[in-house]
């Protein structure tokens, strides 16, 4: 009997959480605000300032989702989240969506029932050595220390890549980012093995940058990008085509500059069908028909997110590789707008 | 006769002969050095590779603490100014100073509120520690909890008055009825205090908060070391009647009550204490709808405090069992009942015994509060791990600011411990 109320109860509960994901797109407009997930902080991604605000490349699609939702690019509840309590924090339903460089693999997507809505950061994993070990490919590291965090794919791509390539390491296992730094600056390590991205970040913190050189070698493939539930395909749609418009909007030059004047009628139909002086692309998401001008203007379009937070011009120095426009040989690719 | 003495004996001393001072190596440093660094070879050997070692230490911090730069905003210029040499780069704490000590949501202008709970946490904490103070200065730290409640959280101050009213009415019920009845005065102050509390719930207003005096802060938005503090503090003194209460419940002779306090003290800990924060941020989210979550605060100080309360029962357990027996017959021989015998005779032996125990368990809690960064709030360890290292400005920085962290903690258990052997000396009473 007391087990029966009980499960009762937790039916209610679930069945009260089921009801109120069914129109997430309803629910922050009701709110008034956007809970986006992002991490804790990693370095050019997500990262609050010294007044509190918080800025990176992710923390940009969280901004332009909730400018094209509710018109106001600071409407963001950021939810910081760990590597262990994302995905529960966005399967209870206490985030609307994640912007945590995430990477989209087959089992998150399809056995924790998540919707991956596309990618923004094309990611690898990569090798950094420091330049007196005289190495210059990662096959030959044969024997070498590997500082390598516990419980990532990463651990498994290394046992992969020195299996295949018949060489032996000695793993050295480390829990975060911060600590495989000292790890590997204090020599515990030959090698520091990490997504490419974020290996760039690290070194360009050293104080020798010069002195430690990342290996051609990427061994991984790290796609990653923001993700919602399953089940409410509509609020997917909106972060979909949300990010969509902001590589489409580099693609056909539309940037945060330029909008004002470009959205005064052009005479290319599809910047026009993009910022809403033509045709009823708003309309079918559920949003205003400037809903893409608006998330463009929130930080500018792909290419002024990249640039302005991880490109050649901030300390991280990435370069666009293969996170350029198709049309430059890149995989950064957006369906039409029509 | 006196001339014979005269003659007989070539000199005597006729004056006494003045003090010398002690020969040079049996005084002052020399002595001290001798006895104590240089007393015998395998000594005076140690002694030097002591002071080597200290040496290396010292030329190696001092010149880094020294040449410390406080005034960049980022790392790269820090290193800049330094142009190669060694250095600290003490700026990060000088710029984010409000960040590590309130977190980095906290609204700036209302940095006063926490300050002033701060100062008033000092004024109500004193009479709870010093026994010498006015005994009137504990109705103020009665009603602090809930004026420091208002001061931190903000918004409607509404809320914590009905439940400062709520405890009020229950006392008043239990003062009344508890003479007569325990059961009646307690289980009827608990029903009297729901009542209130449902009631007063229900007349506060909806959105009374949006306007209150003081701006309301949500759970989320504190961090830095004022949650260490909070936690802290919060968890210590409801941890501890809890404790007393749970070890009286693990010696009862009611099967009941014997049980529920065994299992609970055994299954909390035989249960990690980040297991139960993760339970608290992460499962909890699971069985409740997203819009009536319990606060995030209040389930990690539930849980902090149900792990160090069972701790604590185990070490006033040790302070009981330490008791003769003839204490508990003396005890009811004076015709003393239970809640008598207790608190006059029993708790104020076995208490004074847990003292040190008591401590190392608030000791360890305090520093255990750091563990709520891996679900994601940002203390003062969680703002130095995610936000601040994570920033373009500072990736880089750890001894700066993992050693002003530790000096903080240093600061705050040095404290408590100097405290507890204070109130130890102050108990004995010499037998």
């Amino acid at each position: 009997m007391k087990k029966s109320v009980v499960f009762g109860a937790l039916t209610v509960a679930g069945l009260a959480a089921g009801a109120a994901a069914a129109g997430t797109l309803d629910d922050v407009k009701a709110r008034g605000k956007l809970n986006c997930g992002v991490t804790t902080g990693l370095v050019g991604f997500a990262a609050p300032d010294a007044n509190g605000e918080w800025g990176g490349f992710d923390v940009g699609i969280c901004r332009a989702v909730a400018a094209a939702v509710l018109g106001d690019p600071k409407a963001v509840e950021f939810v910081p989240t760990t590597g262990k309590t994302r995905f529960t924090a966005l399967a209870s339903g206490e985030i609307d969506m994640l912007a945590r460089n995430t990477t989209w693999t087959f089992s998150r997507d399809v056995d924790l029932k998540f919707t991956f809505v596309g990618v923004n950061y094309y990611d690898g994993q990569g090798f950094m050595v420091p330049k007196e070990l005289g190495v210059s490919s990662a096959k030959e590291l044969d024997g070498a220390t590997v500082c390598i965090q516990t419980g990532t794919t990463t651990e498994l791509n290394l046992a992969d890549f020195f299996r295949s390539n018949n060489i032996s390491y000695e793993p050295v296992p480390v829990e975060t980012n911060a600590e495989s730094q000292q790890q590997y600056l204090s020599g515990a390590c030959d090698v520091y093995t990490t997504d490419a991205s974020g290996l760039a970040a690290t070194r360009a913190t050293f104080e020798d940058p010069a002195a430690h050189i990342l290996l051609p070698e990427i061994i991984s493939k790290e796609p990653l990008g923001p993700l919602v539930r399953h089940g409410d395909d509509n609020w997917g749609d909106v972060v979909r085509w949300s990010l969509n418009a902001l590589i489409t909007a580099e693609e056909l030059g539309v940037t945060s500059a330029n909008i004002g004047e470009m959205a005064a009628g052009t005479n290319n139909p599809e910047v026009n069908r993009l910022l809403g002086t033509e045709g009823t692309l708003g309309e079918m998401l559920g949003l205003d028909a400037d809903w893409a001008k608006k998330a463009i203007m929130a930080g500018g379009n792909y290419a002024e997110l990249f640039e302005g937070n991880i490109g050649e011009s901030t300390p991280i120095g990435l370069a666009r590789g293969l996170n350029a426009q198709w049309t430059d040989g890149g995989l950064i690719y957006s369906p039409p707008f029509r | 006769m006196s001339d014979s003495q005269n003659n007989s004996v070539a000199f005597v001393a006729t004056e006494v002969i003045p003090q010398s001072p002690p020969p040079a190596r049996e005084t002052g440093v020399v002595k001290w050095l001798r006895e104590n660094l240089f007393s015998s070879v395998t000594n005076g050997v140690l002694t030097v590779v002591a002071l080597y070692l200290i040496y290396l230490v010292l030329a190696a911090t001092l010149p880094w603490i020294f040449n410390g730069i406080w005034t960049t905003s980022s790392l790269s210029e820090c290193r800049e100014v330094l142009q190669g040499k060694t250095g600290a780069c003490f700026s990060v704490l000088t710029e984010r100073w409000h960040q590590l000590i309130y977190g980095f949501k906290y609204p700036a202008d209302a940095y006063w509120r926490p300050n002033l709970a701060f100062v008033l946490m000092l004024v109500a904490i004193a009479p709870v520690l010093f026994f010498d103070l006015p005994r009137k200065l504990l109705l103020f730290t009665a009603v602090y909890p809930f004026i420091a409640f208002w001061l931190i959280w903000g918004g409607t101050i509404l809320a914590p008055l009905v439940v400062f009213v709520g405890f009020v009415a229950a006392a008043v019920v239990f003062q009344k009825f508890g003479r007569s009845s325990f059961a009646v005065g307690f289980f009827g102050g608990i029903a009297v205090a729901l009542v209130v509390w449902t009631v007063g719930g229900a007349l506060i207003p909806d959105g009374a908060s949006d306007n209150a005096l003081l701006p309301a802060v949500p759970s989320r938005d504190l961090g830095g070391f004022m949650l260490n503090l909070m936690l802290g503090v919060t968890c210590v003194s409801l941890s501890i009647p809890l404790g007393i209460a749970l070890a009286l419940g693990r010696q009862s002779d009611m099967p009941l009550i014997k049980g529920i306090c065994v299992v609970f003290i055994e299954f909390i800990r035989g249960v990690p204490l980040i297991t139960l924060l993760f339970v608290a941020s992460v499962m909890l989210a699971y069985f409740f709808p997203p819009e009536s979550t319990v606060d995030l605060f209040l389930r990690v100080v539930i849980m902090i405090t149900m792990f160090s309360a069972a701790y604590i029962a185990e070490v006033i357990r040790g302070g009981l069992a330490a008791l003769p027996k003839g204490q508990y017959e003396a005890a009811d021989s004076l015709g003393l009942d239970y809640p008598q015998a207790m608190r006059l005779i029993i708790l104020p032996q076995a208490l004074k015994i847990s003292i040190p125990g008591i401590v190392n368990v608030a000791v360890g809690l305090f520093k255990d509060t750091t563990l709520v960064s891996v679900i994601s709030m940002f203390d003062l360890v969680g703002m130095i791990r995610g936000p601040i290292l994570a920033s373009t400005e500072w990736n880089g920085v750890y001894w700066e600011l993992f050693g002003f962290a530790a000096l903080l903690f240093f600061v705050v258990c040095y404290g408590i411990s100097q405290y507890s052997q204070w109130l130890e000396r102050k108990l004995h009473k010499g037998h």
